[in-house]
């Protein structure tokens, strides 16, 4: 019996997208101490929107909540607020699951992009104008490109993690 | 078209309200839940404050242990710069080292000297507490620059206290927990202290700017031209910090003749700090 077959790797398989998304707000890979000025991208905004959309479910709206909520406090942000985009993030992406009849990854990047946009921009407005804390404009409008363009590759990642879950699963 | 409307309303109802069969809310039951967390928050509520210190200690200690990996190869990349760097560190230490060393012989009389006269203008000169913390956090987010410490408010952390690296001034505490505080870093966009510029004693606010420079601004002189080099301390002025605090110099001076500071600190690499309160002598 293959390993992806036995009852207890099923579990962690099914389980790991979340984990991931629980280490990388706990974690914030940051890259700082490379000295990249502009570069830094939103590694759970990828995760949360690619398994919202493929993932059959295997993301619960809830545990995103509190990643979100886990995340604010993490980064020092009002509370909440990573809780909204994240579940807004979910939201798109359940809609475009919905209106999907033959997927394309290029289609599903190209949506991604806007839902980024939608989801920072919310972000951005309720940081200045709610909460009066000064986020600078063109950190986060690099941080959404990069987020954008490094979609297209980890897509790839999941793409083959999700492989071997459906494997599993038969 | 009016099939395609439908369609939409029918796919934005199934996204946003419909339960999944694994999914115990649906999606508009907890946006909602963010929204009023949000809300709430922002007027301070207390039931947020307490479940926001409960997380805080909680999630603090998850991170510092999750962030271990991360920074073992963080403080590799460093160690191996180190070593890289080692011929030309030394050569510039060595030479700064025969500087410092003609210098340090005038400073014993100038301290005993400037200690006698902000004693008769009654200027904040006293350290009466010091608390050496650990960095337990350093995620510095693009958009926020800030670290977590290990101490709160049971080692009598107390908000706006001074943090040092050394002898350079890096941030204030803006957020006290009961075992840990939030340090607000220099670089950050909201950060705004007054400080002077030596050699003229010219006093302005440095901002942050969310990267490694600080930025001087609202300089009370028409007119006045700074020079690469020049040394930036704390003004004292507010009472929070004493004067005389040593935070960077004057590194870049643009077309528009902003100036932008180097700090003495590299925030990148903090790794103990000290915490401390200035009070007046008497």
């Amino acid at each position: 019996m293959a390993f992806s077959k036995l009852p207890i790797s099923k579990k962690i398989l099914s389980l790991g997208p979340i984990l991931l998304l629980y280490i990388s707000v706990l974690n914030e890979f940051d890259f700082n101490y490379l000295n990249f000025k502009y570069f830094s991208f939103n590694f759970p905004y990828i995760l949360i929107f690619y398994w919202s959309l493929k993932g059959e479910g295997s993301l619960n709206y809830v545990l995103v909540f509190i990643a979100g909520l886990i995340n604010d406090v993490v980064i020092g942000l009002p509370i909440g607020i990573s809780s909204l985009t994240y579940l807004l993030i979910c939201g798109f992406a359940a809609y475009l699951r919905n209106i999907t009849l033959r997927p394309s990854l290029v289609k599903d990047w190209f949506f991604f992009l806007f839902t980024v946009l939608v989801t920072s921009s919310f972000f951005y407005s309720i940081l200045v104008i709610f909460f009066n804390v000064k986020v600078n404009y063109y950190d986060l409008l690099f941080n959404v490109l990069y987020t954008f363009f490094l979609y297209y590759f980890f897509s790839y990642i999941f793409g083959y993690y999700l492989n071997l879950l459906r494997k599993s699963n038969d | 078209m009016e099939t395609n409307r439908d369609d939409f309303i029918i796919a934005i109802r199934s996204a946003f309200l419909k339960k999944g069969t694994k999914q115990r809310f649906s999606l508009l039951v907890l946006l909602s839940v963010s929204v009023i967390i949000l809300i709430l928050g922002k007027y301070n509520f207390k039931g947020i404050n307490i479940l926001k210190l409960g997380l805080n200690e909680f999630v603090y200690r998850a991170t510092f242990i999750i962030s271990v990996p991360e920074n073992f190869i963080k403080n590799t990349y460093y160690l191996t710069l180190s070593h890289i760097n080692l011929y030309n560190d030394h050569k510039k230490l060595k030479k700064d080292f025969n500087a410092l060393q003609a210098e340090s012989f005038n400073n014993d009389f100038i301290i005993s000297e400037n200690r006698l006269l902000k004693s008769k203008i009654e200027d904040i000169v006293d350290v009466s507490s010091e608390i050496l913390a650990k960095v337990l956090v350093d995620k510095q987010s693009p958009f926020l620059k800030s670290v977590i410490v290990n101490r709160g408010s049971k080692d009598k952390v107390k908000l706006g206290m001074a943090v040092l690296d050394g002898e350079f001034l890096i941030g204030k505490v803006v957020e006290v927990n009961y075992r840990t505080s939030r340090v607000l870093l220099l670089s950050d966009l909201n950060s705004k202290i007054p400080v002077s510029i030596e050699p003229n004693s010219i006093q302005s606010i440095l901002t942050g700017t969310g990267q490694n420079l600080g930025k001087l601004q609202y300089t009370q002189v028409d007119k006045v031209n700074f020079e690469k080099g020049d040394q930036i301390y704390s003004s004292g002025s507010g009472g929070i910090f004493k004067s005389g605090i040593p935070i960077g110099k004057i590194n870049l001076i643009d077309d528009n003749n902003e100036s932008y500071v180097l700090f003495h600190s590299n925030f990148s690499q903090l790794r103990l700090v000290k915490i401390v309160l200035y009070e007046n002598l008497d």
